[in-house]
């Protein structure tokens, strides 16, 4: 997994007809949900506290057993199958990470692939591997304790987890709820970067709308009782909400949230002038007025970026040293727009330096290329490709059929070939 | 005194080694009667309590009296003490284990049990290990408290330094009476000692650098 595949690994789900009914309880927390995820692609799973989606995410890997129903896995029907059997081929994320204290990072991973028993050598390289992919050094970090690590430092060794034995689901219980802000759009980030290596089935459950729009190819907006009232993707929701309650949910700064739905490798970055330490501040100097432009940026041995330097200061100096900018403004190729333009102005800032893969300099955006890709993406706002079936039946009124089906009449059990999503 | 210890060092190191003997294995044999039954009532609230309850009972009862009810159906000897350190020493220990594993986050539990651990093999490798230090905290207390329940077993003639006790109270007034009775009791001080230092670095040995304080 070095280098990316860009093939789906990921396996499609179907939720068909599930019910968990919890006895003692008149109404069912999950009603007769019938859910297609399609291979490869991203599902979250939103909707207020408490409306069922985190008892539907469980009941895919049966951590809650559905009273009714079928799940299947690939074809597969998993309903009747040893659920210790099935949770080793399906990775599990929570808030946190729920890393256990009393193993270090790299035992921690290691915890699947011992259980299906893998040899010694094998679970070491794999377990490199995986740090490696979520930008962790293995030398640094793999004989360290949970508790010696950061919150989203946490948060990545649970991917790495739930990654070990490669499965081809990967479930998310609001992964990014206990880390602030910054680190959480990081996290996102990378989990975007790691998904367009791994091409995994990733279902989500989050109460972060903004999070479904920036990280999701289908979203299922839910209200109570797990009751599907949206299933589509972030640019239609965003553009047909379905009824009042997804009009709510979505907030009132619905326009503005197109911002979130590009991603800065969308559009075209302007190319920079670069320099490494040790160069001649004068040549960089000719180098940056032969192109016209205000600023260099130095990139260290591995191609990251360093810090940026305008004319002046490279006229004030002699030879560019190695030294570090934490303040310059960042943001990755994963980030949406949205991320962009807060970056760039909370270091006040026109431009900001584009990183790609292990933060290797990709190039800068500037507030001109922004707007240009919000006239643009409002133009274009309607795609063609066709939703993946979602719906409930039963005891509970299917009230966005007509929607989820693109409109097919007579379709309970209908299931649509699922197109590309993007 | 010291011309008593000179006297009978051998008998008193012979003793006082048969009583660290005693208490170390009845604890070995308490702690896994004390961890089987908090591991089978932790997750019911009112079977909890219900061992709890029993244990804070178990205390109250008197060991002299307690071993004298267990000379009649097990005779003199190793026995009844046996039965007798174990018990008092398993009822410190169940409270902890019980406290332990409950208190073992739910979400490392779910996330265990998320990446398909059984219940059996949570329990061992997860639930267990992060309860082990307060459990071990339930065994030195034990340990301490059944150092002086084994020094009563020598009422019904069992191993240990209680002999030296028992048959200095017994002559009291009599030549070296007291040095007995004070050998004794401050032998049992200091294997006490001893063991609460081996406890101690066990600890150190088997708790995950993880999980430390």
């Amino acid at each position: 997994m070095s280098e990316p595949s860009g093939a789906i690994t990921g396996a499609s789900i179907l939720l068909d007809e599930v019910t968990k009914q919890y006895p003692g309880q008149i109404k069912p927390a999950v009603g007769g949900l019938t859910l297609e995820i399609p291979a490869g692609s991203i599902v979250m799973l939103v909707g207020p506290s408490g409306c069922g989606k985190t008892t539907t995410l469980k009941m895919i890997n049966r951590l809650i057993e559905p009273t009714d129903g079928k799940i299947v896995i690939d074809g597969e029907d998993v309903t009747q199958m040893d659920g210790d059997t099935l949770r080793r081929r399906i990775g599990y994320v929570i808030q946190a990470g729920g890393l256990f204290p009393h193993m270090t990072v790299a035992a921690n991973i290691a915890i699947v692939p011992k259980m299906l028993g893998w040899d010694k050598a094998k679970i070491s390289a794999r377990v490199d591997e995986l740090l490696e992919l979520v930008s962790l050094d293995p030398a640094v970090y793999r004989d360290r304790y949970p508790k010696e690590l950061s919150g989203g430092q946490q948060q990545r060794v649970g991917v790495a987890r739930a990654l070990a034995a490669d499965p081809p689901v990967l479930l998310m219980d609001e992964p990014f709820g206990a880390v602030d802000p910054i680190t959480r759009q990081r996290l996102q980030d990378e989990l975007l970067n790691i998904q367009a290596e791994v091409q995994k089935t990733i279902v989500m459950v989050t109460h972060d709308f903004d999070e479904a729009v920036k990280l999701g190819d289908w979203i299922a907006v839910f209200d109570e009782g797990a009751q599907l009232v949206q299933y589509d993707s972030p640019e239609r929701i965003l553009a047909n909400p379905a009824n009042d309650f997804v009009e709510n949910f979505i907030g009132s700064g619905a326009g503005l949230k197109q911002l979130t739905l590009t991603r800065v490798n969308e559009v075209e970055l302007v190319d920079a002038v670069t320099a490494t330490p040790g160069e001649l501040a004068s040549a960089v100097l000719s180098r940056l007025q032969g192109a016209g432009q205000q600023l260099a940026v130095v990139l260290d041995s591995r191609k990251r970026p360093a810090r940026r330097l305008s004319r002046r200061q490279l006229s004030r100096m002699q030879v560019i040293d190695d030294t570090v900018d934490d303040s310059m403004p960042v943001v990755s190729d994963q980030s949406t727009l949205n991320d962009a333009l807060d970056t760039m102005l909370v270091a006040s800032s026109e431009t900001a330096v584009v990183t790609g893969r292990r933060d290797v300099f990709r190039g800068l955006i500037n507030v001109q290329t922004i707007m240009e890709a919000i006239a643009q993406a409002n133009s274009s706002a309607s795609a063609d490709s066709e939703a993946p079936v979602g719906l409930n039946s039963g005891a509970i009124p299917a009230i966005s059929v007509e929607n989820a089906m693109a409109g097919e009449a007579d379709g309970e059990s209908a299931q649509h070939p699922v197109e590309e999503p993007r | 005194m010291f011309e008593f210890i000179g006297e009978r060092y051998r008998q008193i190191l012979f003793a006082s080694w048969q009583h660290f003997s005693l208490v170390a294995q009845c604890l070995i044999l308490a702690t896994v009667i004390a961890v089987v039954i908090a591991a089978l009532v932790y997750r019911n609230k009112s079977l909890s309590s219900l061992a709890n309850g029993i244990s804070a009972i178990g205390l109250t009862v008197p060991s002299f009296a307690a071993i004298g009810l267990l000379i009649a159906p097990f005779g003199f000897g190793v026995t009844p003490a046996v039965i007798i350190v174990s018990f008092f020493a398993a009822l410190p220990i169940v409270r902890n284990a019980i406290v332990g594993l409950a208190g073992v986050s739910p979400s490392v539990v779910e996330s265990a049990r998320g990446i398909g651990m059984s219940r059996m093999r949570t329990l061992a490798t997860i639930e267990l290990p992060m309860a082990w230090p307060v459990i071990l905290s339930g065994i030195r207390v034990s340990a301490q408290m059944v150092m002086g329940v084994a020094a009563i077993a020598a009422y019904a003639l069992g191993p240990g330094l209680g002999g030296f006790i028992f048959s200095g109270l017994s002559r009291l007034g009599g030549a070296k009476a007291l040095d007995s009775v004070l050998v004794g009791v401050i032998g049992v001080v200091i294997l006490a000692f001893i063991l609460d230092l081996i406890l101690i670095g066990i600890g150190r040995l088997t708790t995950p650098r993880g999980i430390r304080v």
